[in-house]
């Protein structure tokens, strides 16, 4: 089922005129209303009327997630405060963190992107939606809980944990469709099995996971499980959140990217290089609709591949493949995305601590485990040698885990040379 | 009056201890008492030793962290009670104990005990004033 039919089936040669006329409206917007982007045009001595067409946007520097973070909180914002109806945020401490901003329009926007990936996934009014994305800062929630309202049905505002009671609403309530993390889904169904409940029970028809990184056998893991059929959703918090890009009901081969509010280009990491559309590389996102925190050549650190062939669904726009891999040392785990020198910077806060430390991640059952080994400094024991002391530092690095990363990992302080045999920071064990 | 003890860092896992014990062994420190205080990840070996620069320096050198920590030896007669009019006086002087070891002199009549206090200076005071034998540093480490 297509939601904006005028939208998503536009013959490409107008989409791309259309991309090219919104992007010279975005670039003057953003040349004369955000620094930044001034600065870095003015630098690279190009004047926004001189981008003509999509080929000449390779002349445009790109931005990057350290640009986000240096315009922390709201350095990058192209309206005045009173126009913004919304902030959410990535994780992080000051400095590590990125905010986005959102202004009355761009909700209806986000809105409308959810409502046609759920409309993608078959949903109508007539369905009820379990939506177990995590509320609050992070997009996830909200994203989906305004578009299952925009086209009607009826939400549970969910959010994520307290599995038991998921369980007990999935039953009751009967929702039709899911949206959570994938491997929250696989999560819920281990906990139904321990509970001796069959999940193709339920009235679940269909699942849309997005936020983190999952294989075509997890796919079909979950497809068998609860009997449904498992959709493939992407957005980035930064760009505007989920959203960007759905896999169509019809189509079942990657996720189309809707190309009237965005551009995507895939570029080489290491040279910046544009690559023909099809080869796998680093995708970097143009925000075309965007009010409050438009982006220019973002590039997402994710590593896909365009798909141009036309798709039996009658969308025009073009697909790009599930995103498996990185392009920097971004780590997603349990949906959340973390980067080691987020970790880093907790660690250094904290009196007497070094930042000597190694995360490994694997995955036990259908959840991401989080061990995090800290070397005990010199500093730390020398002035102390007690338990008690070694202890409140452990509750304290667990307590700004959970409270900038929202990540519980399971921690143990270590002697020196356990950490001197690996150079690596990050040692993920998963399989995806 | 004061007896220093070396505590060294030790993560559950085994050889931990053995490699810290080697590493005395190699360097010809005598352990005189010790105690292993263990949490569910790590543990702290607390150690009165004959030459405790030397086992500070070797510990320090083969890669553990270690730091030195006061603490007080109270001589006490190796019969029933010995412990208890200890903790007596204390707990009249709210005395608060963190940890406490002990061991049975060579001669067998005496029972030493290692207390580690948040006030050591003060529980010297206490402890003296109420006629209990305080073993200085010194005589403990030497045999």
């Amino acid at each position: 089922m297509i939601y904006n039919e005028e939208f998503e089936t536009l013959p490409r040669e107008a989409l791309r005129a259309l991309q090219v006329k919104r992007l010279q409206q975005v670039l003057e917007r953003v040349y004369h209303s955000v620094g930044f982007y001034k600065k870095s045009l003015d630098t690279a001595k190009i004047k926004p009327h001189e981008i003509k067409s999509i080929a000449d946007m390779s002349k445009l520097p790109f931005i990057t997630r350290q640009d986000l973070q240096n315009n922390y909180p709201f350095g990058l914002f192209a309206v005045p405060m009173s126009n913004i109806v919304r902030l959410h945020a990535s994780s992080g401490t000051r400095g590590r963190s990125t905010v986005f901003g959102y202004t009355k329009r761009d909700i209806d926007t986000w809105s409308e992107l959810m409502a046609r990936s759920l409309a993608a996934a078959g949903l109508t009014k007539n369905d009820i939606i379990h939506n177990a994305f995590e509320y609050g800062l992070f997009t996830g929630g909200l994203g989906f809980h305004y578009g299952a309202e925009k086209i009607g049905a009826s939400v549970i505002p969910m959010s994520g944990g307290n599995s038991k009671r998921q369980i007990m609403i999935l039953q009751d309530f009967g929702p039709t469709a899911i949206c959570c993390t994938p491997s929250y889904a696989l999560h819920l169904a281990e906990e139904g099995k321990a509970l001796g409940i069959d999940m193709k029970s339920l009235k679940l028809r269909v699942g849309i996971f997005g936020a983190e990184p999952w294989s075509k056998a997890i796919s079909a893991e979950i497809e068998k499980t609860f009997g449904i059929t498992a959709l493939d959703l992407f957005g980035l918090s930064e760009v505007i959140g989920p959203g960007m890009a759905m896999e169509c009901l019809e189509g079942r081969n990657g996720m189309h990217i809707y190309e009237d509010h965005f551009i995507v280009e895939t570029i080489n990491p290491q040279t910046g290089e544009v690559l023909p559309e099809g080869e796998e590389g680093e995708l970097v996102f143009t925000t075309l609709t965007k009010e409050a925190f438009p982006l220019v050549r973002y590039r997402s650190g994710d590593v896909s591949r365009l798909i141009i062939e036309p798709c039996r669904c009658g969308r025009t726009h073009i697909k790009m493949e599930r995103v498996l891999k990185r392009s920097d040392d971004m780590l997603i785990v349990r949906g959340i995305n973390i980067f080691p020198s987020q970790i880093e910077a907790i660690l250094t806060a904290i009196e007497g601590l070094e930042p000597q430390y190694q995360l490994i991640v694997d995955r036990a059952g259908a959840l991401d485990s989080l061990e995090l080994h800290v070397e005990v400094s010199d500093k730390i024991f020398s002035n102390s040698g007690g338990v008690k002391e070694l202890q409140k530092i452990e509750k304290r690095i667990l307590k700004d885990m959970k409270d900038y990363l929202g990540i519980a990992p399971n921690l143990r302080l270590v002697e020196p040379s356990t950490l001197k045999k690996t150079d690596a920071k990050i040692i993920d064990k998963r399989r995806i | 009056m004061k007896v220093e003890q070396i505590s060294v860092f030790l993560e559950n896992k085994p050889g931990s201890l053995e490699h810290a014990t080697r590493v005395m062994r190699d360097a010809s420190i005598n352990i005189r008492t010790l105690s292993l205080a263990e949490t569910v990840d790590f543990g702290i070996l607390r150690l009165i030793v004959n030459d405790v620069e030397k086992a500070n320096k070797v510990l320090k050198d083969a890669g553990f962290r270690v730091s030195k920590t006061v603490v007080v030896a109270v001589e006490v007669p190796d019969k029933p009670g010995g412990l208890h009019s200890i903790m007596e006086v204390l707990s009249k002087e709210s005395i608060n104990v963190e940890y406490l070891y002990a061991f049975v002199e060579k001669s067998g009549q005496n029972a030493v005990i290692i207390f580690r206090f948040d006030a050591p200076e003060k529980a010297i005071e206490v402890l003296m004033k109420n006629k209990f034998t305080v073993v200085p540093g010194a005589q403990l480490y030497e045999f």
